[in-house]
């Protein structure tokens, strides 16, 4: 606590790509310079800038603590939450660059048309699906619960999507996120129809179009093993769910 | 040029948090439902809920839905109408029962039924001791329920527009009766406007934190339905009562559950001491949240604080070890490591109270059916979760609680709301119904004021945290009362940047700080109104609880230019005004 509580403030300059449909007819990036805190995140940046220089800067963003998955974008490079990134953590002897995720239709400025990204997502069948009618719940131990745990964290962002060099390239991949989705139910013991989703994630824009860069895994905010995850789904594709 | 789009449903819900998604898969099957978000649905705040959702299942020891409605109503400080709260433990069991069946993974018991763990308030036998009452999923419960409400919802192709932000509810005089005809719409990606022409409408819209500086809600939680209600001169109920929960993170407000004490975890003072077992002997660090966040104010201001500062207290979660932290307790874990860079498992975390949760709302009944004054319901409309004040709640909430209201009410409401489309007609439209909505989208959008909205917005904050928070008096809420009356005042010379269609935020920031200075203002007078401390609702002026006076709901009514205040009586079944004691 003693190391965060100094008050010593910095200028970081920000290079923000903006991009606005109604009067602009290509992206360019623009210079901020930010007073901030070393324990500020990068969304406390944008929110200095929107309220306090130009209020037409146009990002989504809720929670601001890395649950509600709303803003997820491009800082130096790398897909991230600016409500996760802190400025400590960042190399602020050179500007910090942020823009919108990429593969998704650029719609103002650090927004992106998601209904692409949910449109996979609905594909997978992200429902449980069975016949059992218990009178109560359905029995489930500890072990076969924790089988998904990991995938049950994700928060629907698209960082894990967004930073694939295969979605980029080509838009119809299913993308890590609805695979997670996928594994989140394939491994579940409750449910009954995991074949059905291998044979959707067996098709030609399935699993077999990863190509193991994980980046996925590190963009994940929820440190989901998404590579891990996307592995045990060409699996059970293979042999079957274990 | 602003468009103006026309759409005809039976049902219309607004929001996509829990009560509104969970009204969807009520409606959905059996009427033409749609669902309006300001956000994509999962991104509503339900899913930063943490620790659990109440129901006396008895699971892993002995528990009764009896007892959960008296901890309830006793958790209120008895100002819960009690045939609410007794629907509310006796549908929770259902309610827990439906989520599992929908997929929810909760936790298991070694047998691998759900698992139950403790909470702040929930007892055994009448408070003899703290019970296991709470069904979670680590401690991403409310993220779990909003996922798995949303995966029933793309199940059911339930149909949703999101980033449509509902800024007006379209009411009409009919033989004497005031009914709905549907909402108005301002789609944030076009600028265009909407016109949903419904038999049934459902606000299920959240609540309102962002008035305070400190708290543990989202950015969007500005009290957009609640203010859409209120400007339409139906009243509000016990909005004087605000949740502040003991544990935000020191600085930030970000929420640590209270699931953290009930796996054991325990407040300290600067010296150490567990200043919990002077205050509340028999459930110590499990207490009610009104009453923690007041002693922890208390510990500071006698100076027993810790830090540099002495200005917050120590969440110790040391002696759990790390194997529970990361099992179950995984996020709040990270929250500490990332936002304060302390890490639980090796140190005390520091925290202070933090504005949380909206006790009150627009009244409704307990068929979730909006009333228009004490008695007179409003056919059609509806209202769930915190937007709404059945009331389940009283005066202050026991943790677990609002998760299962969510559930309970918006089940409720989704159900009654689609039985009544099915057997009413539409209600005509009034004339250019989306007139009031574009003039207010033109104005602001025009507006070149001197005015900066996020000032405003801070001052607003400032001085809520300062003077409406966990300790009033009659001298601090009539300082409020007159900083909110300039900043109102203020509001009206606002100047915006973005003169845009699309995806115009600045513009949404200015109508949404409209709605958070509008129920500021109803908070603050309903606090001075009510000379007593209940509750959520703590005045050092009137220290003591005083039923033979206040023991009734304030009913606020907007009234030209001021604030009509009124009573309504509370429902008492089985439980008579108690001693409150822990």
């Amino acid at each position: 606590m003693s190391d965060i509580a100094e008050v010593q403030s910095f200028t970081v300059t920000f290079i923000i790509r903006r991009f606005n449909p109604e009067t602009d007819t290509e992206p360019y990036w623009q210079d901020f310079d930010v007073q901030m805190y070393s324990t500020d995140r990068v969304l406390d940046a944008l929110h200095k800038i929107k309220w306090d220089v130009d209020g037409t800067l146009s990002f989504r963003r809720s929670c601001a603590h890395g649950i509600c998955g709303s803003d997820a974008m491009r800082i130096n490079g790398r897909n991230r939450l600016a409500c996760k990134t802190l400025i400590k953590d960042l190399d602020i002897s050179k500007p910090v660059y942020v823009e919108a995720i990429k593969g998704l239709p650029l719609e103002k400025d650090l927004i992106v048309d998601m209904e692409p990204f949910f449109a996979a997502y609905r594909e997978i069948n992200p429902f449980l699906q069975t016949s059992a009618k218990p009178e109560k719940e359905h029995i489930q131990s500890p072990e076969q619960r924790a089988r998904f745990d990991d995938t049950t964290k994700c928060i629907l962002c698209a960082a894990c999507t967004t930073s694939c060099p295969v979605f980029w390239t080509d838009g119809q991949y299913f993308g890590p996120a609805a695979i997670v989705n996928a594994h989140r139910f394939i491994f579940d013991s409750r449910d009954e129809e995991a074949q059905v989703r291998l044979d959707i994630l067996n098709s030609k824009e399935g699993v077999w179009r990863c190509r193991t860069t994980f980046n996925c895994s590190e963009a994940c905010p929820r440190g989901i093993e998404v590579t891990k995850a996307i592995a045990e789904v060409k699996q059970a594709v293979l042999r079957g769910v274990r | 040029m602003t468009q103006v789009h026309n759409h005809e449903y039976d049902v219309v819900i607004v929001g996509a948090g829990g009560a509104g998604m969970r009204a969807a898969i009520e409606s959905a099957p059996h009427a033409k439902t749609a669902v309006i978000t300001k956000l994509y649905p999962t991104r509503s705040h339900t899913g930063a809920a943490q620790g659990g959702m109440a129901a006396a299942l008895a699971n892993v020891e002995e528990d009764s839905w009896e007892w959960h409605t008296f901890d309830t109503v006793k958790g209120g400080d008895y100002l819960v109408d009690q045939d609410a709260a007794e629907i509310l433990a006796k549908e929770a069991i259902d309610a827990i029962i439906d989520l599992e069946n929908m997929g929810l993974p909760f936790n298991r018991t070694p047998e691998g039924k759900i698992d139950q763990r403790r909470f702040g308030g929930h007892t055994r036998d009448h408070g003899k001791a703290p019970v296991r009452r709470a069904c979670y999923a680590a401690d991403r419960t409310g993220h779990m329920i909003l996922q798995t409400l949303f995966q029933n919802c793309v199940k059911l192709g339930v149909e949703f527009h999101n980033e449509f932000y509902v800024l007006d509810l379209l009411l009409s005089e009919e033989k004497g009766q005031t009914r709905t005809s549907g909402v108005v719409a301002y789609e944030l990606a076009t600028g265009d406007i909407h016109v949903f022409h419904a038999k049934s409408v459902v606000f299920a819209t959240g609540g309102f934190g962002k008035m305070f500086k400190t708290t543990s809600n989202a950015h969007t939680l500005t009290g957009d339905g609640v203010g859409i209600v209120w400007r339409k001169g139906l009243p509000l109920e016990d909005m004087e009562f605000f949740q502040f929960h003991p544990t935000g993170l020191a600085g930030l407000g970000i929420l640590l559950t209270e699931g953290a004490r009930g796996e054991g975890a325990i407040l300290r003072n600067a010296s150490g001491e567990r200043f919990m077992e002077r205050y509340a002997p028999t459930i110590k660090d499990l207490a009610p949240r009104d009453i923690i966040s007041r002693c922890m104010v208390q510990e500071v201001a006698e100076g027993r604080g810790a830090g540099p500062e002495k200005d917050y207290v120590l969440l110790d979660c040391t002696h759990l070890g790390a194997e529970v932290l990361e099992t179950k307790l995984p996020d709040i874990t990270e929250f500490a490591r990332t936002y304060l860079g302390v890490d639980p498992v090796h140190e005390p975390v520091p925290v202070m109270p933090t504005a949380h949760y909206a006790m009150g709302g627009i009244p409704t009944n307990t068929d979730a059916e909006v009333l228009k004054d004490n008695t007179t319901v409003i056919p059609g409309l509806y209202a769930a979760g915190e937007c709404a004040c059945v009331s389940v709640h009283g005066s202050n909430r026991l943790g677990t609680n609002s998760l299962l209201d969510i559930n309970v009410f918006g089940k409720r409401a989704g159900r009654n709301a689609a039985a009544y489309a099915l057997k009413a007609k539409h209600v005509a439209l009034p004339k250019a119904p989306e007139s009031d909505v574009l003039k207010l989208v033109e104005t602001l959008r025009a507006s070149n004021g001197s005015e900066n909205v996020a000032t405003l917005r801070k001052e607003l904050q400032v001085e809520m945290d300062r003077n409406a928070q966990v300790f009033r008096t009659e001298e601090s809420l009539k300082h409020a009362e007159d900083v909110i009356a300039d900043l109102r005042a203020r509001y009206a010379n606002i100047g915006i940047h973005d003169r845009g269609q699309r995806f115009n935020t600045d513009l949404l920031e200015a109508i949404e700080l409209g709605f958070l200075l509008d129920l500021a203002e109803v908070v603050v007078v309903s606090a001075r109104n009510r000379k007593e401390s209940r509750g959520g609702h703590m005045r050092d002026d009137f220290p003591d609880r005083n039923d033979a006076d206040y023991m009734v709901h304030t009913m606020a009514y907007k009234a030209d230019d001021s604030i009509r205040l009124d009573w309504k009586p509370v429902v008492i079944t089985n439980y008579q005004p108690m001693e409150r004691k822990y």
